[in-house]
This record gives C-alpha cells, sequence and structure tokens, in this order.
C-alpha cells in the first residue's frame, strides 16, 4: 500500500507550520501539544481574542479525535497507536490553519459528512440555536463526547468546514478537516 | 455539610462550594477529555444541598477556557441550582468574562437562556 498520509501536505517543510503531529492520540499528547501551541502563540505575540480562539478550536479537533476516532486498517504502518490521528497547525495571513486527520470506517463516512453538510448550510444564526439544542437535548455519549465540538468549531471561526475523505481502501478512508481561524470575526 | 475544595489543574478547574455560606465559586480552566468524572462529584454535591439550602446561594463561574464536553456538566450543575431556585430560594449566578471575549459572554447567554436563573454578567477589566 503506497497510502502515506503525509503526502497531502506538499508544503509540509514551510517554516509557517508550527506543529506537525501523528500518532496516538490520548491526554498527555493532548496537553503537551495545547502547552507548545499555546507559547508559540505568545511568543509570536498573537492578540489575545485570537489565541483564545485558536485554543479552544484545537481542544474540541484534539478531543474529537480522542473521543471518535476508528482504530487504524489493519494493513497501515503504525499498529500501535489505538487512536491514531493527525494533526497540523500552520500560521497563515490573520490567522492559523488547524488541519486535522484521521481514519473512518466506511459505515460511517455518510453520517459525518451529513453531520459537517448541516453545519456548513446553517447561518451563523442557525449554529447558535443548533449548539444550544444539542446543549440542552443531547445525553453525553459513552465515548465521552457531547456531539458538540464540530458546531463549536463552526461557531467560534465563524468559517466553513473544509474536508475530504481520501479512500484507502474498500473499508476505510481517511479523513482531513481543515480549520480556519482567522482575526477578523 | 462539608465543603468541596479543589485545586486547579491545566485542565479542571478549582472549585470551592461552600454550603456554610451558600457560596459556590468554579474558576479557570475546564478542559478535561472526560468531563463527567469531574463534575459528578459536585452534582451529587447539590443535590444535598438543594435539601436544605440557604435562603440566598451565589454562585461565581469565572472560567477562562471550557470544552464541550464540559459544557453539558456546567449545565447539569446549573439545572440543580435552577431547581433550588424553584423551591423560592434565592440564587444568583455571577458569570465572568474577560475583557473582550465575546465567546465566553455569548456561552453564558446561552445558560441564561436555558435556565430560570437570574444571571449577572460581569466584565473583567484588566
Amino acid at each position: 500500500m503506497s497510502f502515506n498520509v503525509e503526502n497531502y501536505f506538499s508544503d509540509l517543510s514551510d517554516k509557517d507550520i508550527i506543529l506537525f503531529y501523528k500518532g496516538n492520540v490520548d491526554s498527555d499528547i493532548i496537553n503537551h501539544i495545547l502547552d507548545t501551541v499555546e507559547d508559540k502563540m505568545v511568543e509570536m505575540n498573537e492578540q489575545p481574542k485570537l489565541r483564545k480562539k485558536v485554543y479552544n478550536v484545537l481542544v474540541e479537533s484534539l478531543q474529537n479525535l480522542y473521543h471518535h476516532v476508528d482504530r487504524v486498517p489493519e494493513d497501515f504502518e503504525d499498529q500501535t497507536s489505538e487512536k491514531f490521528g493527525l494533526l497540523v497547525v500552520k500560521k497563515i495571513k490573520n490567522g492559523y490553519k488547524i488541519i486535522t486527520g484521521n481514519f473512518v470506517h466506511a459505515g460511517n463516512i455518510e453520517k459525518l459528512e451529513e453531520k459537517i453538510k448541516r453545519i456548513n448550510r446553517s447561518s451563523h444564526e442557525e449554529i447558535k440555536e443548533l449548539y444550544k439544542f444539542i446543549l440542552n437535548h443531547q445525553r453525553i455519549s459513552p465515548k465521552g463526547g457531547g456531539g458538540l465540538g464540530l458546531v463549536d468549531i463552526a461557531r467560534k471561526t465563524g468559517n466553513k468546514l473544509e474536508y475530504s475523505f481520501k479512500e484507502y481502501n474498500d473499508k476505510y478512508s481517511f479523513f482531513y478537516l481543515n480549520i480556519l481561524v482567522t482575526e477578523d470575526i | 455539610m462539608e465543603p468541596i475544595i479543589i485545586e486547579g489543574t491545566p485542565k479542571t478547574p478549582t472549585v470551592k462550594f461552600n454550603a456554610a455560606e451558600g457560596v459556590f465559586e468554579i474558576k479557570g480552566r475546564s478542559i478535561p477529555e472526560n468531563s463527567v468524572e469531574f463534575y459528578k462529584p459536585l452534582v451529587d454535591w447539590l443535590d444535598n444541598y438543594k435539601e436544605s439550602p440557604l435562603p440566598k446561594t451565589v454562585v461565581n463561574i469565572r472560567l477562562e477556557y471550557f470544552n464541550t464536553s464540559s459544557s453539558k456538566c456546567i449545565l447539569d450543575v446549573f439545572k440543580k441550582l435552577e431547581a433550588i431556585h424553584k423551591a423560592k430560594n434565592e440564587v444568583e449566578v455571577n458569570w465572568y468574562y474577560e475583557e473582550d471575549d465575546e465567546d465566553m459572554l455569548e456561552a453564558g447567554e446561552d445558560y441564561e437562556s436555558i435556565i430560570r436563573v437570574p444571571f449577572k454578567m460581569i466584565e473583567i477589566v484588566e
């Protein structure tokens, strides 16, 4: 299998990438990533408002991986990671781009895509209402997720969720989520 | 009732629930992966307090960050307070947010619109 998750990033050597991680997403790694990115943003003198948004979005993205990733395919290079995920944080003009990647079972693609499409066709007001509805009506799943992560990301960034599914084999796809956190919102 | 005093960590808030004074505080960051584990003892404690609350309970929420998983648990905390308020006791929630943090203000307004308890939005100016 020639599949390589890094091929997706033609510009990985880019100096604007402030963090790249792939591997198991556990609680310690999440702490480490959050600390690293927070320190870098302070170092770069980012405005508190932008810093907070990036931090919030990063928490939700990482915890989405933590709570929801499917197991890696049997022939994938990394079999030791129980929760395999990928994360890129890149400095862009006016803000940051956060990219996450993870495997999704073919059977789970439709549900995930439908959820994103629903968010993307909603206005900011509708997203606020959706957030409140889920907050008030949905219980925390056995996996520990609240079903609010993507809605919260869309609400806080004010941007559409860009995504793609790259087929790995007939059972799995690799899901990329591109999140833009920009200053002028 | 024994008070709850929990020191904050990078992922969990400082908590001070004092039944004798009727003053409850949650402060700091609330971003644990497993928020139910953290909040369940608080919700259970409030269940007991609810049986014989003081005539006035003041709740100070001063969060810098909270994740969506905590947001549901915080709602559970507020639902207990709503029950205390409904039983004709005074309950006041002070929701603090840092200057310019519109997201935190909006989060407070979300709760205010769901929970029937008086909220005060207080901006912290550095």
